[in-house]
Protein backbone atom coordinates (compact mmCIF):
# COMPACT_ATOMS: atom_id res chain seq x y z
CA UNK A 1 0.00 0.00 0.00
CA UNK A 2 2.36 1.94 0.95
CA UNK A 3 4.55 1.68 -2.43
CA UNK A 4 1.69 2.54 -4.32
CA UNK A 5 0.92 5.72 -3.22
CA UNK A 6 4.80 6.85 -2.94
CA UNK A 7 4.48 5.36 -6.73
CA UNK A 8 1.13 7.57 -7.51
CA UNK A 9 2.59 10.10 -6.26
CA UNK A 10 6.24 10.53 -8.20
CA UNK A 11 3.97 9.87 -11.28
CA UNK A 12 1.99 13.32 -10.62
CA UNK A 13 4.84 15.01 -10.01
CA UNK A 14 7.28 14.08 -12.88
CA UNK A 15 4.00 14.27 -14.91
CA UNK A 16 3.55 17.86 -14.02
CA UNK A 17 6.74 18.59 -14.83
CA UNK A 18 5.98 17.70 -17.72
CA UNK A 19 3.29 19.22 -18.40
CA UNK A 20 5.54 22.19 -17.74
CA UNK A 21 7.96 21.60 -20.28
CA UNK A 22 5.10 21.18 -22.88
CA UNK A 23 3.40 24.40 -22.00
CA UNK A 24 6.66 26.50 -22.39
CA UNK A 25 7.56 24.93 -25.46
CA UNK A 26 11.76 24.22 -24.13
CA UNK A 27 14.69 25.39 -26.73
CA UNK A 28 17.02 22.93 -27.13
CA UNK A 29 19.28 24.02 -24.41
CA UNK A 30 16.36 23.43 -21.95
CA UNK A 31 15.73 20.05 -23.36
CA UNK A 32 19.52 18.55 -23.33
CA UNK A 33 19.16 20.08 -19.76
CA UNK A 34 15.85 18.06 -19.29
CA UNK A 35 17.32 14.98 -20.89
CA UNK A 36 20.82 14.64 -19.33
CA UNK A 37 18.60 15.51 -15.91
CA UNK A 38 16.72 12.70 -16.12
CA UNK A 39 19.34 10.43 -17.18
CA UNK A 40 21.09 11.36 -13.79
CA UNK A 41 18.23 10.76 -11.58
CA UNK A 42 17.71 7.13 -12.93
CA UNK A 43 21.70 6.63 -12.32
CA UNK A 44 21.30 7.72 -9.03
CA UNK A 45 18.31 5.61 -8.50
CA UNK A 46 20.85 2.72 -9.59
CA UNK A 47 23.27 3.68 -7.18
CA UNK A 48 20.86 3.75 -4.26
CA UNK A 49 19.87 0.52 -5.84
CA UNK A 50 23.25 -1.64 -5.60
CA UNK A 51 23.36 -0.03 -2.04
CA UNK A 52 20.52 -1.57 -0.53
CA UNK A 53 19.61 -4.32 -2.66
CA UNK A 54 20.56 -8.34 -2.69
CA UNK A 55 18.14 -9.20 -4.82
CA UNK A 56 20.14 -10.64 -7.92
CA UNK A 57 17.49 -9.42 -10.50
CA UNK A 58 16.51 -5.80 -8.97
CA UNK A 59 20.88 -5.41 -8.83
CA UNK A 60 21.43 -6.52 -12.57
CA UNK A 61 18.64 -4.12 -13.49
CA UNK A 62 20.13 -1.23 -12.09
CA UNK A 63 23.73 -2.69 -13.82
CA UNK A 64 21.77 -2.20 -16.62
CA UNK A 65 20.26 1.62 -15.66
CA UNK A 66 23.38 2.82 -14.79
CA UNK A 67 25.28 1.58 -18.03
CA UNK A 68 22.99 2.92 -20.73
CA UNK A 69 22.21 5.77 -19.25
CA UNK A 70 25.35 6.68 -18.27
CA UNK A 71 26.00 5.90 -21.99
CA UNK A 72 23.35 7.88 -23.06
CA UNK A 73 24.77 11.09 -21.48
CA UNK A 74 28.02 10.90 -22.81
CA UNK A 75 26.75 10.68 -26.27
CA UNK A 76 24.69 13.95 -25.22
CA UNK A 77 27.37 15.78 -23.29
CA UNK A 78 29.62 15.00 -26.49
CA UNK A 79 26.80 16.40 -28.47
CA UNK A 80 26.19 19.62 -26.82
CA UNK A 81 30.06 20.48 -26.87
CA UNK A 82 30.17 19.98 -30.47
CA UNK A 83 27.34 22.24 -30.98
CA UNK A 84 28.75 24.52 -28.54
CA UNK A 85 25.26 24.16 -26.47
CA UNK A 86 24.84 25.21 -22.69
CA UNK A 87 22.62 23.05 -21.08
CA UNK A 88 20.25 25.58 -19.65
CA UNK A 89 18.83 25.01 -16.09
CA UNK A 90 14.93 24.80 -16.34
CA UNK A 91 11.74 24.84 -14.32
CA UNK A 92 11.42 21.11 -15.35
CA UNK A 93 14.70 19.77 -14.99
CA UNK A 94 14.53 21.07 -11.15
CA UNK A 95 11.21 19.53 -10.79
CA UNK A 96 12.43 16.74 -11.31
CA UNK A 97 15.36 16.71 -9.42
CA UNK A 98 13.22 17.75 -6.21
CA UNK A 99 10.89 15.09 -7.18
CA UNK A 100 13.87 12.05 -7.80
CA UNK A 101 15.17 13.65 -4.09
CA UNK A 102 11.92 12.95 -2.12
CA UNK A 103 11.14 9.42 -3.71
CA UNK A 104 15.20 8.85 -2.81
CA UNK A 105 14.65 9.71 0.64
CA UNK A 106 11.66 7.20 0.48
CA UNK A 107 13.21 4.63 -0.50
CA UNK A 108 15.90 5.15 1.40
CA UNK A 109 13.92 4.20 5.05
CA UNK A 110 12.88 1.35 2.70
CA UNK A 111 14.88 -2.70 3.00
CA UNK A 112 14.51 -5.47 1.71
CA UNK A 113 11.57 -6.94 -0.33
CA UNK A 114 9.79 -3.77 0.40
CA UNK A 115 12.80 -2.08 -1.01
CA UNK A 116 13.17 -4.01 -4.45
CA UNK A 117 9.44 -3.92 -4.82
CA UNK A 118 9.29 0.27 -4.48
CA UNK A 119 12.38 0.52 -6.68
CA UNK A 120 10.91 -1.69 -9.42
CA UNK A 121 7.38 0.30 -9.16
CA UNK A 122 9.72 3.67 -9.39
CA UNK A 123 11.40 3.04 -12.29
CA UNK A 124 8.37 1.52 -14.06
CA UNK A 125 6.53 4.66 -13.34
CA UNK A 126 9.67 7.17 -14.29
CA UNK A 127 10.42 5.70 -17.35
CA UNK A 128 7.25 5.86 -18.25
CA UNK A 129 6.63 9.01 -17.78
CA UNK A 130 9.96 9.86 -19.18
CA UNK A 131 9.20 7.86 -22.20
CA UNK A 132 6.11 10.18 -22.57
CA UNK A 133 7.86 13.33 -22.24
CA UNK A 134 10.38 12.60 -24.84
CA UNK A 135 7.99 11.12 -27.36
CA UNK A 136 4.85 13.92 -26.77
CA UNK A 137 7.48 16.86 -25.67
CA UNK A 138 11.17 16.91 -26.04
CA UNK A 139 11.31 15.44 -29.25
CA UNK A 140 9.05 17.65 -31.09
CA UNK A 141 10.11 20.31 -29.73
CA UNK A 142 14.04 19.75 -30.15
CA UNK A 143 15.34 21.97 -33.50
CA UNK A 144 18.75 20.65 -33.88
CA UNK A 145 18.67 17.35 -36.43
CA UNK A 146 21.64 15.61 -34.42
CA UNK A 147 19.46 16.53 -30.82
CA UNK A 148 16.60 14.79 -32.25
CA UNK A 149 18.61 11.71 -33.48
CA UNK A 150 19.63 11.27 -29.88
CA UNK A 151 16.66 11.44 -28.08
CA UNK A 152 14.72 8.91 -30.56
CA UNK A 153 17.93 6.70 -29.94
CA UNK A 154 17.60 8.03 -26.13
CA UNK A 155 13.81 7.19 -26.49
CA UNK A 156 13.86 3.36 -27.76
CA UNK A 157 16.56 2.47 -24.76
CA UNK A 158 14.46 3.69 -22.29
CA UNK A 159 11.72 1.91 -23.66
CA UNK A 160 13.50 -0.84 -23.49
CA UNK A 161 13.92 -0.37 -20.41
CA UNK A 162 10.17 0.34 -19.50
CA UNK A 163 9.89 -3.52 -20.77
CA UNK A 164 12.59 -4.22 -18.39
CA UNK A 165 11.06 -2.60 -15.52
CA UNK A 166 7.89 -3.94 -16.05
CA UNK A 167 9.26 -8.20 -15.95
CA UNK A 168 11.17 -6.89 -12.80
CA UNK A 169 7.69 -5.61 -11.31
CA UNK A 170 5.77 -8.64 -12.50
CA UNK A 171 8.68 -10.87 -10.96
CA UNK A 172 9.20 -9.38 -7.46
CA UNK A 173 4.96 -9.64 -7.06
CA UNK B 1 55.88 -48.19 -41.60
CA UNK B 2 54.17 -45.48 -44.17
CA UNK B 3 50.98 -46.98 -44.11
CA UNK B 4 50.67 -47.16 -40.03
CA UNK B 5 51.59 -43.48 -39.97
CA UNK B 6 48.77 -42.38 -42.96
CA UNK B 7 46.37 -44.83 -41.08
CA UNK B 8 45.81 -42.36 -37.86
CA UNK B 9 46.47 -39.44 -39.82
CA UNK B 10 43.56 -40.64 -42.52
CA UNK B 11 41.32 -41.07 -40.10
CA UNK B 12 41.94 -37.73 -38.11
CA UNK B 13 41.38 -35.27 -40.75
CA UNK B 14 38.25 -37.48 -41.69
CA UNK B 15 37.00 -36.75 -37.95
CA UNK B 16 38.15 -33.43 -38.50
CA UNK B 17 36.20 -32.81 -41.60
CA UNK B 18 33.11 -34.46 -40.23
CA UNK B 19 33.45 -31.73 -36.90
CA UNK B 20 34.17 -28.77 -39.59
CA UNK B 21 32.23 -29.41 -42.45
CA UNK B 22 34.26 -27.14 -45.20
CA UNK B 23 30.88 -25.37 -46.00
CA UNK B 24 30.30 -23.89 -42.26
CA UNK B 25 29.52 -20.36 -42.52
CA UNK B 26 29.76 -17.02 -40.80
CA UNK B 27 26.22 -15.08 -40.72
CA UNK B 28 26.24 -11.35 -39.55
CA UNK B 29 23.34 -9.87 -37.88
CA UNK B 30 23.31 -5.97 -37.79
CA UNK B 31 21.96 -4.39 -34.42
CA UNK B 32 21.40 -0.99 -35.17
CA UNK B 33 18.84 1.69 -33.43
CA UNK B 34 17.91 -1.53 -31.59
CA UNK B 35 16.91 -3.75 -34.17
CA UNK B 36 18.16 -7.05 -34.93
CA UNK B 37 18.26 -7.17 -39.00
CA UNK B 38 17.31 -9.32 -40.42
CA UNK B 39 15.64 -10.53 -37.29
CA UNK B 40 15.01 -14.12 -38.69
CA UNK B 41 18.08 -16.20 -39.87
CA UNK B 42 18.53 -19.65 -41.27
CA UNK B 43 21.66 -21.58 -40.22
CA UNK B 44 23.37 -24.62 -40.19
CA UNK B 45 25.03 -26.52 -37.42
CA UNK B 46 29.02 -25.49 -37.21
CA UNK B 47 27.72 -22.16 -38.72
CA UNK B 48 29.10 -18.82 -36.46
CA UNK B 49 26.41 -16.32 -36.12
CA UNK B 50 27.80 -13.00 -35.08
CA UNK B 51 25.93 -10.22 -33.93
CA UNK B 52 27.98 -6.35 -34.78
CA UNK B 53 26.26 -3.92 -32.87
CA UNK B 54 26.43 -0.29 -34.30
CA UNK B 55 24.57 0.90 -31.15
CA UNK B 56 26.28 2.54 -28.06
CA UNK B 57 24.73 0.39 -25.64
CA UNK B 58 25.40 -3.15 -24.82
CA UNK B 59 23.03 -5.83 -26.12
CA UNK B 60 22.76 -9.49 -25.21
CA UNK B 61 21.41 -12.10 -27.83
CA UNK B 62 19.66 -14.21 -25.65
CA UNK B 63 17.82 -17.34 -25.99
CA UNK B 64 14.30 -17.85 -24.58
CA UNK B 65 15.06 -21.23 -23.58
CA UNK B 66 18.50 -20.12 -21.98
CA UNK B 67 20.40 -22.00 -24.41
CA UNK B 68 22.90 -19.10 -25.08
CA UNK B 69 23.42 -15.78 -23.79
CA UNK B 70 25.52 -13.99 -25.76
CA UNK B 71 27.02 -10.63 -24.34
CA UNK B 72 27.15 -8.04 -27.23
CA UNK B 73 29.19 -4.92 -26.33
CA UNK B 74 28.50 -1.37 -27.00
CA UNK B 75 29.81 -0.80 -30.32
CA UNK B 76 31.84 -4.66 -30.37
CA UNK B 77 30.70 -7.63 -31.63
CA UNK B 78 29.47 -11.04 -30.17
CA UNK B 79 29.65 -14.02 -31.69
CA UNK B 80 27.78 -18.15 -31.53
CA UNK B 81 28.33 -21.35 -33.46
CA UNK B 82 25.19 -23.30 -33.21
CA UNK B 83 25.50 -27.11 -32.55
CA UNK B 84 21.66 -28.17 -32.21
CA UNK B 85 19.32 -28.01 -34.66
CA UNK B 86 15.83 -26.29 -34.16
CA UNK B 87 14.47 -22.93 -33.86
CA UNK B 88 15.38 -20.55 -30.94
CA UNK B 89 13.71 -17.43 -30.15
CA UNK B 90 16.12 -15.11 -28.67
CA UNK B 91 16.03 -11.44 -27.51
CA UNK B 92 18.05 -8.47 -25.68
CA UNK B 93 18.38 -9.02 -21.85
CA UNK B 94 19.00 -5.46 -21.61
CA UNK B 95 15.90 -4.19 -23.70
CA UNK B 96 13.53 -7.08 -23.85
CA UNK B 97 11.29 -5.71 -27.13
CA UNK B 98 14.52 -6.51 -29.53
CA UNK B 99 13.48 -9.87 -30.49
CA UNK B 100 15.43 -12.42 -32.99
CA UNK B 101 15.04 -15.77 -34.46
CA UNK B 102 17.33 -18.64 -35.40
CA UNK B 103 16.44 -20.96 -37.28
CA UNK B 104 19.44 -24.07 -36.93
CA UNK B 105 18.79 -26.95 -40.08
CA UNK B 106 19.14 -30.60 -39.23
CA UNK B 107 23.05 -31.37 -40.30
Amino acid sequence: MLFRVMTTDGLLIIGCAAANAQGAKPNDAQIAHIAYTAGNIDIQSAQLALEKSKNKDVRAFAQDMARDHKAVNDQALALVKKLNVTPQDNDTSKALVKQAAAEREKLSKLSGAAFDKAYAANELAFHETVDGALKDTLIPNAKNPELKDLLSTGLKIFQGHQEHAQMLVNELK
Amino acid sequence: MTFRIAGPLAALSLALMAAAPASAATIEVTIKQLVFSPAQISVKPGDTIEWVNKDFVAHTATARDKSFDVQIPANGKGSLTVSKAGTFDYYCRFHPMMKGQLQVAAP
